[in-house]
């Protein structure tokens, strides 16, 4: 069997993984996909957040009243969301106005609550860091992808350097615009749950209701 | 600065929270299964929509902005990174708030909201909105109809995609597509249909 701190790691990078499965932290994720500076940048503030804050609650979870522990637990996450983003206001002012409001997002980012309760309250420190590091990167892979995509078939550049030559700047790539509005976001990550599920068919959800295949309902009726 | 109405159509169409800036997904896609429970938490996310963004808005002009404690004889006190904070504490307050109103006065729909309405504390479109309207900038009056406008489209938004993930169930989904792989395509299309309002204006 693999060790629970291998579990903690590499269970949320593909079989439980916190976007495609869990469905957890959307919120702040499909905005910020648009180029792949800016889901980079998240991903780097996501990480940074859920790992400490898992270490932190990890540490004083048994310190915690039970009935206060939301308080506790947003207050930790805020605090240390409000340092990501005066950090980013000051390094990387540029990047810090694109995300705009999705960095303060991070606090109501349910990937981190949801580690926080399910996670970091029960286990020890050393697990709590693997487990939040774990989900911090199934969250980014999934926003590295997105972003990518989005960019270089939008706008036909990664990271802001050609990659497509467009044709407004005489190359042959028209930019296909769809991939920079909100709904490309959309179905980039359905048709990526698509794909994760037929690969790994155990995460298929079960329907309410199958239909009959053709042909069998004029007999059933 | 434009009207009242455009700005009210552009909060709720055009800028639609949960379709073009992807806020509240979490919930938006976990609880749109039944069109009851839909409209319900739509209405909720409304109610504290309306009344969390306008009391943000005092509090950020008159206690955290830049300058805005010279009332207090402090004027260059800036306490604006302390936004993130009370604002998260304005909102899970008001949500205990209608939480104890709701159990009062319309027990049915608490036992049908129950566990969903602590969750509006951490809906994104909630917290969004608030930030949203230290970003742009908004008075008092514009917060008040940003804040309506944007629950209004939330509410809206999760009405519509509940209602076609009600028919949803009797389709036949390929394999793997089933659950939230569709579902993440029928709100990109919903979305790509709100793209339509981009572009009018009123008044």
């Amino acid at each position: 069997m693999e060790s629970p701190a291998a579990r903690a790691f590499f269970n949320p990078l593909v079989n439980d993984n916190p976007i495609t499965l869990q469905i957890l932290g959307l919120c702040s994720a499909l905005a910020v996909t648009k180029t792949l500076a800016t889901a980079l940048i998240m991903s780097l503030a996501v990480m940074a957040v859920i790992t400490v804050s898992n270490t932190v609650i990890s540490r004083i979870r048994r310190h915690m009243p039970r009935n206060v522990r939301l308080i506790i637990q947003i207050t930790i996450i805020a605090s240390l969301v409000i340092v990501v983003d005066q950090l980013l206001k000051a390094y990387a002012y540029e990047l810090s106005r694109q995300l705009s409001v999705f960095v303060g997002l991070i606090v109501t980012n349910c990937i981190i609550m949801g580690r926080a309760e399910a996670f970091a309250m029960k286990n020890d420190v050393r697990l709590s860091f693997l487990d939040g590091l774990g989900n911090a990167l199934g969250y980014s892979w999934i926003l590295i992808l997105v972003g990518a995509v989005r960019e270089l078939f939008g706008s036909g550049t990664l990271l802001g350097v050609e990659i497509l030559p467009t044709i407004s700047a005489g190359g042959w790539y028209h930019p296909a615009a769809l991939m920079l509005l909100p709904p490309s976001a959309f179905f980039l990550i359905g048709f990526l749950i698509w794909g994760l599920r037929s690969w790994k068919s155990e995460q298929v959800e079960q329907q309410e209701f199958t239909t009959l295949p053709t042909g069998q309902s004029e007999r059933a009726s | 600065m434009t009207g009242y109405p455009s700005l009210f159509v552009q909060a709720a169409f055009i800028e639609n929270l949960a379709l073009s800036f992807f806020l509240g997904m979490c919930m938006f896609l976990a609880t749109s299964r039944r069109v009851e429970t839909a409209i319900g938490l739509g209405v909720a996310v409304l109610v504290v929509q309306t009344i969390t963004v306008p009391l943000n808005n005092l509090i950020y002009s008159y206690l955290l902005k830049e300058g805005a404690l010279t009332w207090a004889g402090m004027p260059d006190v800036d306490l604006s990174f302390l936004a993130l904070i009370s604002f998260i504490g304005v909102i899970a307050a008001m949500v205990q708030i209608l939480e104890m109103a709701l159990d009062r006065f319309f027990p049915k729909l608490f036992l049908a909201l129950g566990i969903f309405l602590p969750l509006v504390t951490v809906n994104c479109a909630i917290l969004g909105g608030s930030l949203f309207m230290v970003e742009r900038d908004y008075n008092f009056a514009e917060s008040v109809v940003y804040g309506f406008g944007s629950g209004f489209g939330w509410a809206v938004a999760i009405a519509i995609l509940a209602g076609i993930r009600e028919r949803l169930k009797y389709s036949d989904v390929p394999q793997g597509m089933q659950g939230m792989g569709i579902t993440f395509v029928t709100v990109g299309l919903i979305s790509l249909s709100f793209l339509a309002f981009s572009g009018i204006q009123i008044g």
